[in-house]
């Protein structure tokens, strides 16, 4: 049945394939004019923030150092997969990795970064949020120097709401009572964005879900809350139908849409809204996260990425000094101008740049961010994240009445994923 | 195979078998550098899998690696998740399977009997084949997704209807997917049988006075078995390693996880590499073993369609 040929040229292409096994090294991190090349891993951002300050920094070194961003995809998973290959191969071809602030306890660990000392972590932590430098830290040592921050705000309509809910309990009442757009936009999908959404309302329920790397806490009262608020919420009409397929860019859409009257998300929905969708941008209001305990108040989602050296790079002193620059005041500032990133340094945002990219609001994301809710510091972070995916999505199935064997459910996963026992 | 046959049927005893050896010989030689690219790229990996799933070894926790036995697999094979997905991954494979042997039988047909056009019949045929798996899931994603999709507005389907956030509905459009990208596949092969049959039988058939159905039931099918046997082998066992569309449409949400994103997650997501391992061992028992029950359960030789086999 195969022609002749055909099982030649198979032989050829069996033989051919050999040589192609050898692969060639790559590498070289000089070019001529004595100056080293830093390459930077970290998330493209489309506003060209990365670029401008890795440009700004290397002219600023006087040919120490030219600092090249090398792109990683737009969704964290897939930022985290590419570099923890690398890294577990020990590539010498990153010296700084753009870090976000749920990987620092696996990579410090894993003794893939670098701890910070002496002067420079005196530099990079000064004026920085207490609970961003906690995201930067593992096991009492600075791992990385904090870049950008970023918070969960509650967006609404102005048209239709006319005084903001402060608890869930509020709002999922008022979505209800709506006759148009009567839905509150979250991020629901089976992923990170849902591990943020249900971490947010645990912390502020008053309980976090774990006290140590090692130890879940899950108080049993205020985890409940927390659980009977997302099963209200996802069994409601308040509900959009695409809930448990949710993100942060469906979210987005579906309110530049006006689909939604009520939306959690973080600070780029307002520049975006006012790029894509004018006449619903307009009527956008804002406010702090809802509370779930209406006695105590509400944990953001905190967010944002931290800039860490290495330690499979060959020019470590270079690349501290690099990253103490790139996450330095002036590029926090671009990175606000450009891209509407949150910076990290509380100090800023009185300063124009700050004001003028979060109109009205740069006070409320400063508040915001110093009362959030950080997800748990641990390097078996991604155990805990599966776990409490596993155990709460889709969140349709939580039963608002009465949660407890959800709780149970989940507590029983959590302890099995800090251990890092059974498959997740 | 040919070159084995003897081509003399009465060649003196010793000659032959120098012959036969030095002809052994040479195709052992031919056959080396494909079995040396074979052992590197395939044993040695499967070997080293082995290896690690026999090892706690997890990259974020690198002073605690060391020997644990079977533990690993004890781990696996007792958990209800591991169950579960195995349940997902055959239901996912016997389903498209069945509805692409069909299907793939119908078209097989089709392009078989093409009197005008044939080439571009056959070309077109084959174009979700073509198309990466990837950019396949993410086409019948935004087709079905509530916001950006079409397939909401088309009557008899409600507006609202939400089809990756219920167990079967996301079952369904995985599984159409699925079809759609390989019953191509199937039919390409499957036409493959079909031209080896004579002519002749079917003309001889009809004198007979025997129907169509009858001579599709009683010559066709019988005479393609070894091509269908072929077709169903290849496909169950790509079914069963299902990833991309799953891991685009839902990334395993809603209870649709097959076993090849499970090692996914506890490969690449957690890097717990020993556990992970154990897994794709697992899945690649599983492989083995569908495709050992398909040579030997059938009773069909593979190489029984070859003419003069």
């Amino acid at each position: 049945m195969t022609p002749r040929w055909a099982t030649r040229a198979l032989a050829c292409l069996a033989g051919l394939s050999l040589p192609i096994l050898a692969l060639s090294a790559c590498g070289g991190s000089s070019d001529s004019s004595g100056s080293r090349e830093l390459t930077w891993f970290v998330a493209i951002q489309p506003g060209g923030s990365i670029e401008k300050v890795a440009e700004t920094c290397s002219k600023q070194s006087d040919g120490d150092y030219v600092v090249t961003p090398e792109f990683l995809p737009t969704d964290a998973s897939q930022q985290r997969e590419q570099l923890a290959r690398r890294l577990g191969a020990e590539d010498p071809s990153i010296d700084i990795i753009g870090m976000d602030v749920i990987w620092t306890g696996e990579f410090a660990n894993a003794g893939w970064v670098e701890e910070w000392k002496g002067p420079l972590k005196k530099q990079v932590t000064e004026n920085v949020f207490p609970n961003v430098i906690e995201t930067a830290s593992f096991e009492g040592g600075l791992y990385a120097a904090p870049f950008n921050t970023n918070t969960q705000l509650l967006w609404y309509r102005k048209d239709l709401v006319k005084k903001p809910p402060t608890t869930w309990d509020q709002m999922i009442d008022q979505a209800e009572g709506l006759k148009e757009a009567g839905t509150i936009q979250v991020q629901a999908d089976r992923y990170e964005g849902f591990t943020v959404w249900a971490n947010a309302l645990i912390e502020s329920a008053g309980t976090p879900v774990l006290s140590a790397p090692e130890k879940v806490d899950l108080e049993e009262g205020p985890t409940t809350k927390a659980l009977e608020v997302m099963g209200r919420f996802a069994n409601s009409s308040a509900a959009p139908p695409s809930l448990s397929t949710s993100d942060e860019d469906s979210a987005r859409l579906a309110f530049e849409g006006g689909e939604s009257a009520f939306m959690t998300n973080y600070t780029f929905a307002y520049a975006s809204a006012q790029a894509e969708a004018p006449e619903i941008g307009k009527k956008m209001g804002f406010a702090r996260f809802p509370r779930v305990d209406a006695s105590k108040p509400s944990k953001p989602p905190l967010g944002g990425f931290n800039l860490a050296v290495s330690s499979f790079s060959e020019n470590k002193d270079l690349a501290f000094d690099a990253t103490a620059c790139l996450a330095g005041k002036a590029s926090q500032l671009t990175a606000v101008e450009l891209d509407g990133l949150p910076p990290s340094r509380s100090d800023l945002y009185t300063d124009k740049v700050v004001t003028k990219a979060y109109p009205g609001f740069a006070e409320l994301v400063k508040e915001s961010i110093e009362g959030a809710g950080p997800r748990p510091t641990t390097p078996a972070y991604q155990d805990v994240s599966l776990a409490i995916q596993r155990s709460l999505h889709p969140p349709d199935r939580i039963d608002p009445d009465d949660a407890t064997s959800i709780y149970e459910e989940l507590k029983s996963n959590l302890e099995d994923a800090v251990k890092r026992e059974g498959l997740l | 195979m040919e070159a084995n046959a003897p081509a003399n049927p009465n060649p003196p005893q010793a000659a032959a078998s120098s012959r036969t050896r030095s002809e052994r010989k040479l195709a052992w030689m031919l056959c080396a550098p494909a079995v040396i690219a074979m052992l590197l790229v395939t044993a040695y990996p499967i070997g080293y899998a082995f290896v690690l799933s026999l090892q706690q070894i997890d990259l974020r926790f690198p002073d605690e690696s060391g020997f644990v036995g079977l533990d690993n697999y004890v781990s696996v094979l007792t958990s209800e998740l591991w169950w579960e997905d195995i349940f997902n991954t055959v239901f996912v494979m016997v389903t498209s399977v069945a509805i692409e042997l069909v299907l793939g039988m119908a078209i097989a047909l089709v392009m078989h009997r093409a009197i005008f056009g044939r080439g571009v019949v056959r070309t077109s045929v084959l174009i979700p084949y073509g198309i990466i798996t990837v950019v396949a899931a993410f086409a019948w994603q935004f087709a079905f997704a509530p916001d950006t999709g079409f397939v909401n507005g088309l009557p008899l389907i409600s507006d609202e209807m939400d089809w990756f956030g219920g167990r079967f509905s996301s079952f369904a459009v995985i599984i159409m997917a699925e079809v759609w990208k390989t019953t191509p596949f199937m039919a390409l092969l499957l036409l493959a049988g079909l031209v080896t049959i004579d002519g002749q039988l079917y003309e001889a058939a009809k004198v007979d006075g025997a129907t169509a159905w009858q001579r599709f039931w009683r010559i066709t099918l019988p005479l393609m078995k070894p091509a269908i046997l072929v077709a169903l082998l290849f496909r169950t066992l790509d079914a069963f390693r299902v990833f991309d569309t799953i891991f685009i449409m839902t990334r395993g949400s809603q209870d649709t996880e097959s076993v090849s994103i499970l090692g996914f997650n506890q490969l690449i997501s957690r890097l717990n590499l020993g556990l992970g391992s154990a897994v794709s061992v697992l899945i690649f028992l599983c492989v083995f073993l569908i495709a050992f029950l398909f040579v030997k359960g059938f009773g069909t030789r593979l190489d029984e369609g070859r003419p003069g086999g």
